[in-house]
């Protein structure tokens, strides 16, 4: 047949014996899997473990680089919603600044407010910004960088009655929400807000959106407590009453009814706002009070600032931090946020640089040959599998801090102790049932208000 | 008159204001007196000043214009306007007033609906009884709800309304948490395969080659496309008759029937579980290809022959593979049951013989090479008469031999069959097991069995003989008549004390309460001379060792020496009593002189050298008695809570009492039998070793809920050395993963396929569940590993 004499024809003019120089240098040998012949898989695992344990420790070096050209402390960040490279940073001089991460470099400068940047968040689609500073003004403007000649003007600004202190713009519609006295709701097209929500009176500072239920807002003032909104019927939902005065709260973007707060009294809280009674989870591991909160994009994490000059990553589901990061440069973080690709984590502190990190310590950057990814894959897999074993544990767990920190941590442990102590030796000393265990969730919580 | 033939109007006058309706206060009854005529002639004298209208009709009978006035006023009274104003006027109520209805007596209220109850019938009142109901009914407005009030309510409602709407993400969030692995971001472009003909038809021949090639396959027809068929062939394939197809297509079935009735068949067979039935099939086969040997033998030799060499083949092979050494799965089977069944043991032994019958060749062989092999053999039989043979597998080391057991043991086998030829298969057996070391205990165990019976008949005989005639027996041994029922014993303790493991260690625990004191030897060894020939076994069972081992030595060091006969009193004056017992094999069994000459020659005996170095270090003996410190140091110490003095008098010297001792000393449970109980050659400490504790997980971790699960999970291997490439990478795969320069988007409905839809709806939530409050992470259960 022709087909059949084409193909032939064509099979002995394309035949080269070609053979790639992988194949010659590994010759897949048959290997024999009789556990008989491979003995000790439990202690070679555990070596392998060990040594992968060891490894990550060695090669755990995540800070990358640092961002500096403010000539104040950082106030505020924002994550461009389109582009990984940009980030925006707003100083507490009123400037904001437009960081190319690639590059490393800021990429335009503009002197937006008198005073402080309160807040400021990206359009979601990333062509404008706005920004909210101590000058009762909520101002918009370009991503893009006006022509040459072109004055550095905003697109928009609204003059208000009072300061604004947070912002935070809706992830679908042209709505966003300021914060100050009450939470206005506006539209971009128009001066005045569509809608204000009061509930007490007392400065609010922040409000976020729910990036899944978007109609949902979040806030927290600082008569302690954190409330919620639904911008549909445009009233307040419920009021939590915390100890102390949460700072700023943070919105699961994979979990739509989970939010984090970052409260004075050095912890964090994970709330479900189906059951404000009592937090999700706790999570103590800071010395001083919590000043910021960022979910990593995958939702499994998330990171927080800290006045006490660290930034820790804590898993949702843990009630104490896996990473602690420090330098001994880095001063009071004020401001922090996870990158949306789920790698770095940026810092803004006080003493006006903005930090990159890397979100996993140890993590090799670039391109992974397929071995070497089978390799990571694997060495993570052991550690994972010989996490509960003393000497591995002591080995992953290790940090080092500064003395600062270390001997703060010690000094809480030790009030903790005696705190428990006294409630033990009250309890003891009272009539049985008088004094209720209270657990330690509970405690933080002074009343839900509907 | 016409009222007179009226009935009694019932209702007449009634009190509305009384209890009783239709009863004067007076307890009269009002009716009759409506009836005029009726009622004067029934006006009772005690009738008294309550009863108004009757008084007034008495009165009335003086007047007589009073009186009609009266009647007319009786007779008009007796329709409804009239009534009411008479009643009105027979009330005896002072206090009457227009604006007011006053009761009197009794200090009782007006109740509305009592002054009601009479109008009931009357639809003349309904208007005012409808009004009246209507004020009765209404109640008074509600004040309205302060702002704040409102406020909350309407907050609530939004509240429970949002947290349903947010509630719908439950089973998302749940399967996202629970999910091995989450790929990031969440939303992937799924490469679709398009199909080829797509493909093709959108690609387009460009270059000249490809604009030929295409028109050479257009011209011949040449599909491009999905049926892989040219028209030719599809011809052909239709061109095959229908005939022939059902033909073939009935062959096939037939084909499969009757291998599927094979299949079936051959299964049925198999599972058959009479081993009679096996049996019979085995030997019918056997049978069979005999008969067809010799069929083939008488009628093709040449063939038989082949056939006969292909057997041998066959034999070799087996004989390669050691299928009938007693090593494999079902030999172990065999063994264990062999104790218990008698077709076991039959079993075993047959395959035994089978063993040795595929061995024999070798045997065969030997006799051709042996005269040269007989001195060899006399030459290590030196060591024999040098090792007391009841020892030598007591202690592998004391024996002193380099070149390993087996020249030994074909040593050992050459003695037997000289001294009971009747236990030689039983000790090949039992030296083969030796050698095989992973011998199983069951088979020791049977083993021993089999020994102890062959060396009770061979202790009866050698009584018999010894009764009957000793000179019968002596020939053999030169030496000492009497002596030879020992050395009998002797054999017999070989038999007891060779194989298994066990009996050894009871035999040398026995041995290690000896040694402690010489006089105790001594009297037990003339103990046993006296009682020997009545209790053999046990005399053999309670040697003591040290004798024995001295007796070793002073062996060996003859041998060196080469000089017996000059050595032997000396050893005697010695350790008379053991020489006597073990003294005579020596003599019997080495009396050749090359052995001397040998080792003369050799210079430096090996054998020799290596008991010189290990005299007296008798390593077994240590370890046992290591191992009972050991057992004893376990063993739960009493604790002793005796107070002397306490309750008694108490003073130097005076010991509390046994009372006082049985009360106060605590006995503590004893302690689990120990792991190493059936393991003569270990010692197994079961105190926590602190440096392995340092690595081991002492609290059992969180997700686990008991300690074998998590051994479990550290148990099974990772790695891609103990499991294939796919199952590696399965197992290793994160949980994870996330594309660098990628951004992941917060979760939304398009992602999730079943939100999509309720989404879509907006208000209407798929699932109206009522939230439940997820187990709180935080409390875990903790519970200690062992």
């Amino acid at each position: 047949m022709l087909r059949d004499l084409l193909n032939s024809a064509y099979l002995a003019l394309h035949y080269i014996p070609w053979v790639c120089n992988a194949c010659v240098t590994l010759i897949a040998v048959p290997r024999n899997y009789d556990p008989a012949l491979h003995p000790f898989e439990v202690p070679r695992e555990y070596t392998r473990a060990l040594n992968a344990t060891k490894l990550e420790r060695v090669f755990a070096k995540p800070f990358l680089s640092s961002l500096d050209g403010h000539r104040d402390g950082v106030n505020c960040m924002a994550k461009h919603p389109k582009s990984l490279s940009t980030v925006l940073s707003g100083a507490c001089d009123g400037e904001v600044k437009i960081w190319n991460l690639t590059k490393r470099q800021c990429v335009r400068t503009i002197q937006a407010h008198e005073g402080f940047v309160r807040g400021m968040c990206a359009r979601f689609c990333g062509t404008s910004f706005f920004t909210v500073g101590d000058d009762k003004t909520v101002k918009q403007w370009k991503m893009e960088s006006p022509e040459y000649g072109e004055e550095e003007e905003p697109i928009h600004t609204i003059l208000g009655k009072t300061v604004y202190t947070g912002i935070d713009h809706h992830w679908k519609e042209a709505v966003f929400a300021t914060c100050g006295h009450q939470v206005d709701i506006w539209d971009e097209q128009r001066t005045s807000p569509m809608c204000s929500l009061t509930w007490g009176f007392d400065s609010i500072s922040s409000v976020k959106f729910n990036p899944i239920e978007t109609y949902l807002l979040g806030s927290c003032a600082s008569d302690r407590n954190i409330v919620l909104y639904d911008m549909r019927k445009s009233t307040p939902l419920k009021k939590v009453i915390l100890n102390m005065r949460t700072n700023t709260l943070c919105w699961n973007p994979m979990e739509a009814f989970v939010f984090t707060a970052a409260n004075e009294d050095y912890n964090l809280y994970s709330f479900d706002m189906r059951f404000l009674e009592s937090p999700m989870m706790v999570h103590m591991d800071h010395v001083s009070a919590v000043l910021d909160v960022d979910y990593s994009p995958t939702g499994k994490e998330f990171v927080s600032a800290s006045f006490d000059k660290s930034i820790r990553i804590f898993p949702v589901d843990k009630g104490h931090s896996r990473e602690v990061y420090h330098t001994k440069r880095m001063q009071h973080v004020i401001t922090v946020k996870w990158t949306s690709d789920n790698k770095y984590i940026l810092c803004g502190s006080d003493e006006m640089n903005i930090r990159l990190w890397k979100a996993n310590a140890s993590e090799k950057l670039g391109v992974l040959a397929p071995r070497e990814k089978a390799a990571m894959n694997y060495n993570q897999k052991l550690k994972e599998k010989f996490q509960y074993h003393p000497k591995i544990r002591r080995i992953a767990q290790h940090r080092h801090l500064p003395k600062s920190i270390f001997c703060q941590i010690k000094e809480q442990r030790i009030m903790r102790e005696a705190r428990r102590r006294k409630e033990l030796n009250r309890r003891k000393h009272s009539k049985p049932g008088s004094m209720p265990f209270v657990s330690e969730r509970k405690k933080h919580i002074v009343a839900v208000v509907k | 008159m016409r009222s007179f033939g009226r009935p009694p109007v019932p209702c007449g006058l009634r009190w509305p204001g009384t209890p009783g309706h239709g009863r004067c206060r007076s307890g009269l009854s009002l009716w009759p007196s409506s009836v005029p005529g009726i009622a004067l002639c029934r006006a009772p004298a005690w009738a008294g000043p309550g009863s108004v209208t009757v008084s007034a009709v008495c009165q009335g009978q003086e007047d007589g214009e009073r009186r009609h006035q009266q009647l007319l006023e009786a007779v008009s009274s007796l329709s409804g306007r009239r009534r009411r104003k008479l009643a009105e006027r027979t009330e005896a109520s002072t206090q009457v007033s227009e604006f007011n209805v006053s009761c009197k007596g009794a200090g009782e209220k007006l109740v509305l609906s009592e002054l009601l109850q009479p109008i009931r019938p009357k639809s003349a009142l309904s208007t005012v009884k409808k009004e009246l109901t209507k004020v009765k009914q209404k109640k008074a407005v509600e004040l309205p709800l302060s702002k704040e009030e409102a406020e909350r309510v309407v907050r609530e409602a939004a509240y429970v309304r949002t947290s349903k709407d947010v509630g719908r993400w439950q089973q998302v969030v749940l399967q996202n948490r629970r999910a091995e692995q989450l790929v990031f971001p969440l939303k992937q472009e799924i490469a679709t395969v398009v199909p080829l003909e797509q493909v093709v038809s959108a690609w387009k021949a460009r270059t000249p080659l490809e604009q030929e090639i295409f028109g050479l396959l257009h011209k011949t027809k040449q599909p491009i496309t999905d049926p892989l068929l040219t028209p030719e062939e599809t011809a052909s394939l239709q061109a095959m008759s229908l005939e022939e197809a059902r033909q073939r297509r009935a062959e096939l079935q037939k084909a499969r029937v009757v291998q599927s009735y094979y299949e079936a068949k051959a299964r049925r067979e198999k599972k058959i579980k009479s081993k009679k039935y096996h049996r019979v099939l085995k030997k019918s086969k056997r049978r069979k290809a005999l008969k067809e040997f010799e069929l083939l033998h008488k009628s093709d030799p040449e063939a038989a022959l082949a056939k006969l060499e292909e057997l041998e083949q066959l034999r070799m092979q087996e004989r390669m593979s050691l299928k009938h050494q007693n090593k494999g799965k079902w030999a172990r089977s065999r063994a264990i049951m062999a104790k218990y069944d008698l077709e076991a043991r039959k079993a075993m032994q047959e395959q035994l013989a089978r063993n040795k019958e595929l061995t024999q060749k070798v045997r065969v062989e030997l006799p051709e090479e042996e005269p040269s092999d007989v001195p060899e053999e006399d030459l290590t039989s030196e060591t024999v008469p040098t090792i007391p043979v009841g020892a030598s597998g007591a202690n592998p080391w004391m024996l002193g031999k380099p070149s390993g057991p087996a020249e030994e043991l074909k040593v050992q086998e050459g003695l037997e069959n000289v001294a009971v030829p009747d236990a030689v298969e039983s000790k090949e057996e039992m030296e083969k097991d030796d050698d095989e070391e992973d011998m199983s205990e069951e088979e020791a165990l049977l083993q021993d069995f089999m020994q102890k019976r062959q060396v009770r008949q061979q202790q009866a005989r050698s009584l018999e003989e010894q009764g009957a005639d000793e000179t019968e027996a002596v020939p053999e041994l030169p030496g000492d008549g009497p002596i030879h029922p020992i050395s009998a014993e002797d054999q017999a303790s070989v038999g007891i004390e060779q194989p298994p493991q066990a009996q050894e260690e009871i035999l040398l625990s026995e041995q290690l309460g000896r040694v402690q004191t010489m006089d105790d030897v001594d009297a037990l060894a003339s103990e046993e001379r006296v009682e020997e020939q009545e209790k053999l076994v046990v005399a053999t069972a309670e040697k003591p060792v040290p004798a024995r081992a001295e007796k070793r030595v002073q062996q060996q060091e003859e041998g060196r020496a080469g000089d017996k006969r000059a050595k032997k009193p000396a050893k005697k004056k010695i350790i008379s009593l053991e020489a006597v017992l073990a003294g005579k094999p020596q003599q019997v069994q080495c009396p050749s002189l090359p052995v001397v000459v040998e080792e003369e020659e050799g210079g430096i005996d090996q054998r020799g050298v290596i008991t010189e170095a290990f005299a007296g270090d008798d390593v077994v003996a240590d370890f046992t008695r290591e191992k009972r410190k050991a057992e004893e140091a376990a063993k739960p110490q009493p604790v002793n809570l005796v107070l002397p003095g306490w309750g008694e008098w108490g003073g130097t010297g005076l010991k509390p009492s046994a009372r006082k001792i049985k009360r106060f000393l605590l006995k503590p449970p004893p302690a689990p039998p120990r792991k190493d109980q059936h393991l003569p050659h270990v010692i197994m400490s079961e105190r926590r070793n602190i440096h392995a504790a340092a690595h081991q997980v002492s609290e059992l971790p969180f997700p686990f809920e008991r300690h074998q699960q998590f051994e479990q999970s550290i148990r099974t291997p990772v790695g891609a050395t103990w499991n294939t490439q796919r199952a590696f990478q399965k197992l290793t795969t994160p949980r994870i993963i996330t594309r660098s320069g990628h951004i992941i988007k917060p979760l939304s409905a398009e992602d999730v396929p079943d939100m999509a839809t309720t989404a879509g709806t907006g208000a209407k939530p798929a699932l109206e569940i009522v939230p439940q409050r997820p187990e709180p992470p935080l409390c875990r259960r903790r519970r200690r590993a062992r």
